[in-house]
């Protein structure tokens, strides 16, 4: 028990730090009463003015957006992990944001516009990516080769990803804005979008914490959950609404990212044991961290210009998704 | 004595019979390239245009010019990704170990596309891509840990082909719009701009690794017992495995370098190939599909597809390949999956 609490201090206070750095670094170093003083105080008289606007424009709506984005890949890579009972799940891995990327795009081809309607696409082309993720791990053969899943959703990904592509080829202009965002990117939403997206999360993340207990009998196989008492295909059936709606809606944000949900989660595991009571929000909070970290040093590192979030993090993940079959853990695919 | 003797026969019989069938599927197949089109050629005309006698006179231009070296680059391009796939499955005696899955075409793509972006000549941007090739499979095989035959090698390779796309998506960003776009295009896979050069680089690398894999070819078979036995016998599997993944690498560079990363050709020509022959590894047998199914994959693309719209080689494989894929992940099957 202490060891949880003691786990779940260390995300929230990384999570803190994580926040502040967003806000704080930048090519414009800004210190923090400074940011502060921006936010609450826009009209302080010793306040320069373009700090006002780099922190207000520019850091708020991108962390908030980092937040969002962040915590729904995780708490999706939790449940995904657990309801496939596979340890490197992840949204961004099994072809589920691909899918959520090929429909925004086949919407603003044709036609749709404004931010509801598309990220109205972008929940379809998660949910059919799911269903197949969901059919596919049910199998027997797949089920006990955890890697089976791993390598069908890197094709599934695959296709999707050189469909979107082709799609964008016909319409340079669309390639130009898109090339941007589908590396995984907190700039290409508004604070309003973020906002009004806000709402599909939050909706996700109540399913999913409803699916705890679920999952946790879940993760002890199929005929003991349900000798205990839990339904297991209604089980799936909710997971796969929570997964739909947080990986797809975190997609619509910030395009598809990779190695969140999976990184996130494991890091909560680790820290706060596999309860999904405590897995759930944590794996939340981690990957929401994890994402601001890399965007902030996608800042740092090549200033004036950045590399996006969602480089930073297929760069830094993979390596973390390499240890992490290397170790024992790897034994169990 | 006798069995073994009838057995052997019948193997051979096996190997011919499908080795031929494949042959005559690719003479058909590349006599309907060089007939269809927006001009339909008829097959006097088609060899008319081919030997260059006196016939009708466009059809010189259009089937050595146009259509000629788009079936070859097809042909050579899908006979290299299914011999790259198949070598490397079979040496690795994994399944899942293809070029187009732990990573190595990936490599490639990603180091293609930064070469390309410098504005060097098309010969930089084949080093660029053997070179990312080498590197994406170098990275696999060190980090993959010691049981390169089970699935914990194979999600390394994910990571690494993951990895590369990020890679690949920073430096798409960093382009300019127009280099952007023969960026995207090139990656989507296709044959469609065949250029002399590249397909003289396949062909030549093809052969040259057809004729090593040739001379090597008991070595390869022993190479499917594990390495203790294999040892044993006086094989030397640590150099084998070494020897084959750099073949396997140069193989799937130079094909993603003049054709772009064309899905699933790599992956699935090595079991469908062992499928027909009957046993492993079939190197042969997975050239030849591979072949045969880019060549019907552009086909399909140009001509079966309504409207002028012309989907890249790249997607019709990749969604059968995918589908192909998805199919043998659900259907149970128990018996093991790779035969020595």
């Amino acid at each position: 028990m202490k060891q949880r609490g003691r786990g779940a201090a260390i995300v929230v206070l990384a999570l803190l730090a994580a926040v502040v750095a967003s806000l704080a670094l930048g090519a414009r170093p800004i210190d923090l009463s400074t940011v502060m003083t921006a936010i609450v105080r826009p009209e302080w008289p010793t306040l320069d003015p373009i700090d006002a606007v780099v922190v207000r424009e520019l850091r708020v709506p991108r962390t908030i957006v980092g937040l969002l984005a962040g915590a729904a890949l995780g708490i999706a890579g939790a449940v995904m992990q657990g309801v496939t009972r596979n340890p490197i799940a992840d949204p961004g891995l099994l072809g589920v944001s691909a899918g959520a990327s090929f429909a925004i795009v086949v919407g603003l081809s044709i036609g749709v516009s404004g931010t509801l309607p598309l990220a109205a696409t972008a929940l379809l082309g998660a949910l059919l990516a799911s269903a197949v993720i969901a059919v596919l791990a049910a199998r027997p053969r797949i089920a006990n080769a955890p890697a089976l899943l791993v390598v069908a959703g890197s094709a599934i990904t695959a296709l999707l990803v050189s469909a979107t592509q082709l799609l964008l080829l016909s319409d340079p202009e669309a390639l130009d804005q898109y090339r941007f965002w589908t590396v995984g990117a907190l700039t290409a939403r508004t604070l309003s979008d973020a906002l009004a997206l806000a709402p599909v999360l939050a909706v996700g993340a109540v399913v999913a914490a409803l699916l705890a207990r679920a999952l946790d009998a879940l993760a002890l196989g199929d005929d003991v959950a349900r000798g205990l008492g839990f339904g297991v295909r209604t089980s799936r059936a909710w997971s796969l609404v929570a997964i739909v709606l947080l990986a797809g809606t975190a997609t619509a944000l910030a395009g598809p990212i990779v190695f969140v949900g999976l990184v996130g989660a494991h890091l909560a595991r680790r820290l706060a044991g596999p309860g999904h009571g405590m897995l759930l929000p944590l794996s939340g909070l981690a990957g929401a961290a994890l994402l601001l970290v890399a965007d902030t040093l996608g800042r740092l590192v090549a200033p004036p210009g950045e590399i996006e979030a969602g480089i930073v993090v297929a760069v830094l993940g993979a390596p973390v998704l390499i240890g992490l079959v290397r170790s024992r853990l790897g034994a169990a695919l | 004595m006798t069995t073994l003797r009838a057995l052997r026969r019948r193997d051979r019989t096996r190997g011919l019979i499908v080795t031929a069938a494949l042959v005559l599927v690719l003479v058909v197949l590349s006599l309907l390239a060089l007939a269809l089109g927006a001009v339909p050629l008829g097959p006097a005309e088609v060899v008319a245009g081919l030997l260059g006698l006196p016939g009708a006179p466009g059809s010189e231009f259009i089937v050595r010019g146009v259509r000629l070296p788009r079936l070859l680059l097809a042909v050579l391009v899908g006979a290299a990704l299914g011999l790259a796939g198949a070598l490397l499955q079979s040496v690795v005696r994994n399944p899942l170990a293809s070029p187009d899955i732990i990573g190595i075409a990936q490599g490639a793509s990603a180091a293609g596309v930064l070469v390309l972006l410098t504005g060097a000549g098309s010969a930089a941007i084949t080093g660029g891509a053997i070179t990312g090739a080498l590197v994406a499979a170098s990275l696999a095989f060190l980090l993959g840990g010691r049981g390169v035959s089970g699935a914990r090698f194979v999600v390394v390779g994910v990571a690494i082909a993951f990895l590369a796309q990020g890679v690949l998506g920073y430096a798409l960003t960093r382009a300019s719009l127009v280099d952007a776009g023969s960026a995207y295009f090139w990656l989507v896979g296709s044959v469609g701009s065949p250029s002399w050069d590249d397909i003289g680089l396949v062909a030549v690398v093809l052969v040259l690794s057809a004729l090593l894999l040739a001379v090597v070819h008991r070595m390869l078979a022993v190479q499917s017992f594990d390495d203790t036995t294999a040892r044993a016998l006086g094989a030397r599997p640590v150099a084998v495995r070494v020897g084959a993944i750099v073949v396997t690498s140069l193989l799937t560079a130079v094909a993603v370098g003049a054709a772009g990363p064309i899905a699933f050709v790599a992956f699935a020509s090595g079991p469908i190939g062992r499928g027909l022959r009957g046993r492993g590894p079939a190197l042969g047998t997975a050239a030849l599909v591979g072949a045969a199914s880019v060549l019907a994959a552009d086909l399909l693309a140009q001509h079966v597809v309504p409207g002028s719209f012309q989907p890249p080689v790249g997607l019709v494989t990749g969604a059968l390949g995918a589908l192909v894929l998805l199919v043998l992940l659900v259907r149970d099957d128990r018996r093991k999956e790779h035969q020595p």
